[in-house]
């Protein structure tokens, strides 16, 4: 049955709409759609991008990994390496300071109004993900594979089961949420 | 029903909101959500104008065709997604310079669309070198707790952080 969904190439892209309408209504209320609100949490003042990261992870985690453990879906790690997951992260991150957006939240910015995300925020993301693609060929067999992990997940590489790698994770990110809580961020 | 209106809601609940969604985009559609790949294959069609069939040859673009799929039209979904949600909440504005660039560096509209313009090389570039944004690996790939996304997501902040300091506090 779900096999059969997932094959249907138009109805695929409708749901990938779909979804993304709601993604768009998710970020938005969360107010993650504004300049401010990002840069407010890289300059340590403002935690709701953190709340609303660590609360869609254990929401999302307890939920797939249950979903997982009946069978109903997959997983799909990305494969990575240091040379490709931190050097690139810090790239990113230079980024998500200068620009005050990412390449979600920038869609719903272009929602929003906003004209700095519309014009040189979009242009600049992809002129960044056109170079990339043009000097891929001379990273793809060196940098990006040192220190390479593969698709590795936290349970597999320390070998304890999911269902209680997930619960000690669950528990440790809502701590983190309860310690923002009680210092009033 | 009046929560449907209100400009903001709990961050929790913003949160909370998009793990369910999750579910349901690996459940219908086997797919975490992420936006990034979405740009390269834009870029990709833009290439394309320029220098035709030889992008074919490019071993990116043969790893991620550029072509409209899922996550594209997530990504197209989340623009409409955050013009009906910033409408119905009272909160659309046609804004160029936001507040907090405006406190430091002045509302003209150039030196900002300049400087987002820059940012968005920068976030565009990383994220692919990196192979995914604040969503594919800050969200989706955590909480698949994979370990390259794990990785990245602490990166993103450590990188956006310093960034943010050098801007407002150092130049600003």
């Amino acid at each position: 049955m779900l096999n059969v969904i997932h094959t249907k190439k138009g109805l695929q892209l409708f749901l990938g709409f779909l979804f993304g309408i709601l993604f768009g209504i998710f970020l938005h209320k969360g107010g993650a759609t504004k300049y401010d609100v990002i840069v407010g949490q890289l300059l340590l003042i403002d935690f709701t991008v953190v709340k609303i990261m660590l609360s869609a992870v254990i929401t999302g985690m307890i939920g797939i990994f249950a979903m997982k453990s009946f069978g109903w879906v997959e997983l799909h790690p990305k494969p990575g390496s240091w040379g490709s997951s931190a050097i690139g992260g810090l790239i990113f991150g230079i980024g998500f300071a200068t620009l005050g957006y990412c390449p979600g939240t920038i869609a719903g910015a272009v929602g929003n109004g906003y004209i700095d995300a519309a014009t040189g925020g979009i242009v600049g993301i992809l002129i960044g993900a056109g170079l990339f693609a043009a000097i891929y060929p001379r990273l793809m067999n060196g940098i990006l594979r040192k220190g390479d992990f593969g698709d590795i997940t936290i349970p597999k590489l320390i070998k304890v089961p999911e269902c209680i790698i997930v619960p000690i994770v669950a528990t440790f990110l809502v701590f983190i949420l309860l310690a923002l809580e009680s210092k009033g961020m | 029903m009046d929560w449907i209106f209100e400009a903001r809601w709990s961050p929790y609940a913003a949160g909370i909101g998009i793990g369910v969604l999750s579910w349901f985009t690996f459940l219908l559609s086997n797919k975490p959500i992420g936006c990034s790949t979405a740009f390269a294959r834009t870029s990709g069609m833009f290439v394309r104008i320029f220098r035709g069939k030889k992008i074919d040859e490019m071993p990116y673009y043969k790893q991620f065709s550029p072509s409209i799929d899922w996550e594209w039209m997530l990504v197209l979904g989340v623009v409409l997604g955050g013009f009906i949600s910033a409408r119905i909440s009272g909160d659309f504005s046609i804004q160029v310079v936001p507040a907090m660039w405006a406190a430091s560096f002045g509302s003209a509209p150039f030196p900002r669309i300049l400087t987002a313009l820059a940012g968005g090389i920068f976030l565009g570039f990383g994220a692919r070198w990196s192979g995914g944004c604040t969503s594919g690996h800050g969200i989706s790939g955590t909480l698949q707790l994979a370990i390259s996304s794990w990785i990245a997501a602490v990166c993103f902040f450590i990188g956006g952080i310093a960034s943010a300091f050098i801007i407002f506090k150092v130049i600003g």
